[in-house]
């Protein structure tokens, strides 16, 4: 079972109904994941990436997102149609998830320790000796001593509670690990150490990851593909080399461009001039058009094909492969 | 944790004092001469003036403050009824549990059957069943008492003939004086859960619960909960307060011999020593009713526990979170 695929998103569509308004937060998504792989799922806020990760763990809000259309499939069953209790068994124990901001993922009221143990005592048969070794082993393992076992929250810093949300979510060796923006809140230097943790976790127990993040730098550092995101779609897919070697999308281009280069001397960033678009009133063709240097009149008219440029590499706009 | 139940029991002083230093000056700023009264219109005036050095109402007010307030200290002993001669305490020790008791009971079935219906009106926002429960909620809060109460004994004593009207010793006696005290206080904590948990159920650390593989029941019990649950008991706490000396007209309709009733008899009857003797008594369960609520706080939440043990910054820490309580309710009452 070397390399096969263990997570496949077809045509995934959510909305979000907010005053009657639909919000179209992700519009016909195809993914692809393979055991041990890591993706780098980039793209800027509202680009829809949170919500495809919360559509996989189908812990949406429930009364005001859908999810329109598509399957996920895992280990070849498809998530959506799973029912609640089957879907409980998967989270956590097959699929476990990171969150962006440590301050507010953890709960207040409850110790670390027991975080930690309420996960493992979800999806093992442990006695409550087993559980706090099991536990204490987790806090150990992403660097926390484990005499604080019994601290709140409130007792640690900021990386300090990452670590710990990377404990619950590695505490059952889950197959697939989604980590969402999970340096964003985080200082530079803890960045570096978090990142570099999950990344030696990631290797020691095999699991395949979803690295969410606007950040290309830490995508180059641990990802072995990348999807980029913009308004719900992904515009361009393709293995690490691919991507930073020969990006083909002007948005992602236009990412590229943005990161400043030390070597050059200038006063000003470059930026991709506009706004993502409002998400409720999608312009009509390629959703980039507006912002697009390259656009031209057909790029208004219809939305864009996915095209494959190279084997694994695709883009999602009509002068792929023409420029 | 010790030092600082302690030190809160220490703070108590300082409050009770003050409480029966305004009494006791207020009483004694009120018109008439409590001797006069006491020996009733047609006394003669050398009758009075000998009651009057009796009562000591001759010496100065700090005196007489002093006097009362080291009676009580060290004898529990808050003077004799004017009226029936009968010691204060006595009467206090007598009418006191009849009100505790139904207080207590009315609280309790407040909160049993309020903090159920919040948390699944919070659940189910906007559902029928929250839309519903919602407007009963608000109608139990501005029906007053007396009105459910009549309303009952219409029902059940006359009609009906289960339920005895007056009374309060056997469990029937009880059933209508505590269902129709404890009505607001249902409706207040069912507004206050379910604000409360509406607050909490959509925070990042309900998420990673549910990311956790929890079933939902406990998601919302020993998360959201656990986490919502310091306004309520604010709420209670409050409730319970306002019920100890509030009872007055439910005891009057059932007859119930209570506290509230011979607080309103003793000032319809100017009785100054049951008066201030009543009205320190209600003060000092206020209080304790209070630091009860507070030494819950901590145990409930960790990071009430943390401020109370740096020592210096500890009770401004604490006064500061109360604050905001305070604001998050009236925010939450609106």
């Amino acid at each position: 079972m070397e390399n096969s695929t263990i997570l496949e998103i077809k045509d995934l569509s959510v909305s979000y109904t907010s005053s009657n308004k639909e919000i179209k937060a992700v519009r016909g998504l195809d993914l692809a994941i393979r055991q041990g792989e890591t993706l780098g799922l980039v793209g800027e806020t509202g680009a829809g990436k949170t919500t495809t990760a919360l559509s996989v763990l189908r812990i949406l809000p429930e009364v005001s997102s859908s999810i329109k259309s598509g399957e996920i499939m895992f280990e070849g069953r498809d998530i959506l149609t799973l029912s609640r209790k089957e879907m409980r068994e998967i989270r956590g124990r097959d699929i476990a998830m990171i969150f962006q901001d440590p301050m507010t993922s953890l709960d207040p009221v409850m110790t670390v320790g027991r975080q930690i143990e309420e996960m493992i005592s979800l999806h093992t048969d442990c006695d409550k000796k087993e559980l706090r070794s099991r536990a204490e082993a987790m806090l150990e393992v992403v660097g926390i001593r484990k005499d604080r076992f019994d601290d709140y929250p409130h007792q640690f810093s900021g990386g300090m509670k990452q670590r710990v949300g990377i404990a619950i979510a590695l505490s059952c060796n889950p197959k697939l690990l989604i980590a969402d923006e999970p340096t964003t809140a985080l200082d530079v230097t803890i960045q570096a150490q978090v990142l570099n943790l999950m990344n030696q976790l990631k290797e020691k127990y095999r699991t395949a990851m979803i690295l969410i993040t606007h950040d290309l730098g830490v995508v180059a550092e641990i990802c072995s593909s990348v999807a980029i995101m913009y308004a719900g779609q992904i515009v361009e897919y393709g293995s690490i080399e691919q991507i930073y070697g020969n990006h083909m999308h002007p948005y992602t281009e236009g990412l590229f461009d943005s990161i400043p280069d030390i070597e050059e001397e200038k006063s000003e960033l470059k930026v991709i001039d506009g706004l993502p678009p409002d998400p409720s009133a999608l312009p009509a063709g390629c959703s980039f058009s507006p912002r697009c240097p390259y656009a031209t009149d057909r790029c208004g008219e219809s939305c864009p094909d996915d095209v494959q440029v190279e084997p694994g590499h695709i883009v999602k706009c009509i002068l792929a492969g023409k420029k | 944790m010790v030092r600082y139940i302690i030190r809160r029991i220490l703070f108590l002083i300082p409050t009770l004092l003050l409480v029966s230093f305004f009494v006791f000056a207020i009483i004694n700023a009120a018109p008439g001469d409590p001797a006069q009264l006491a020996l009733g219109e047609g006394a003669t005036a050398e009758a009075v003036e000998a009651k009057r050095i009796e009562l000591g109402l001759d010496k100065p007010f700090l005196v007489q403050y002093l006097t009362w307030l080291k009676d009580i200290v060290f004898h529990f002993d808050f003077g004799n009824s004017y009226r029936s001669n009968i010691s204060v305490s006595y009467q206090i020790t007598q009418y006191f549990p009849n009100t505790l008791k139904l207080a207590g009971l009315s609280v309790l079935l407040g909160v049993l059957i309020g903090v159920p219906i919040g948390i699944i009106a919070a659940v189910k926002q906007y559902s029928v069943f929250d839309n519903i429960v919602m407007s009963f909620a608000m109608l139990g809060m501005s029906v007053p008492a007396f009105v459910l109460a009549l309303s009952m004994i219409l029902l059940f004593s006359i009609h009906l003939q289960w339920l005895p009207s007056s009374g309060f010793s056997t469990f029937s006696q009880m059933i209508m004086p505590v269902v129709a005290l404890g009505m607001q206080p249902c409706a207040i904590c069912a507004r206050m859960t379910r604000s409360s948990m509406l607050e909490v159920i959509r925070l990042d650390y309900i998420r990673t619960v549910r990311a956790k593989g929890q079933k939902e029941f406990k998601v919302i019990v020993n998360h959201a909960l656990k986490n919502a649950v310091l306004p309520i008991l604010t709420t209670i706490g409050l409730q319970f307060g306002a019920l100890i000396g509030g009872a007055f007209v439910t005891e009057t309709i059932f007859l119930i011999p209570g506290f509230g009733r011979l607080l309103v008899t003793a000032v319809t009857n100017r009785d100054y020593p049951l008066v201030m003797g009543g009205v320190l008594c209600v003060a000092m369960v206020v209080a304790l009713t209070n630091l009860v609520i507070d030494i819950a706080y901590a145990f409930v939440d960790p990071r009430v526990k943390a401020a109370f043990k740096s020592s210096s910054s500890s009770f401004l820490a604490h006064m500061k979170m109360k604050k905001s309580l305070k604001n998050m309710e009236q925010s939450n009452a609106r």
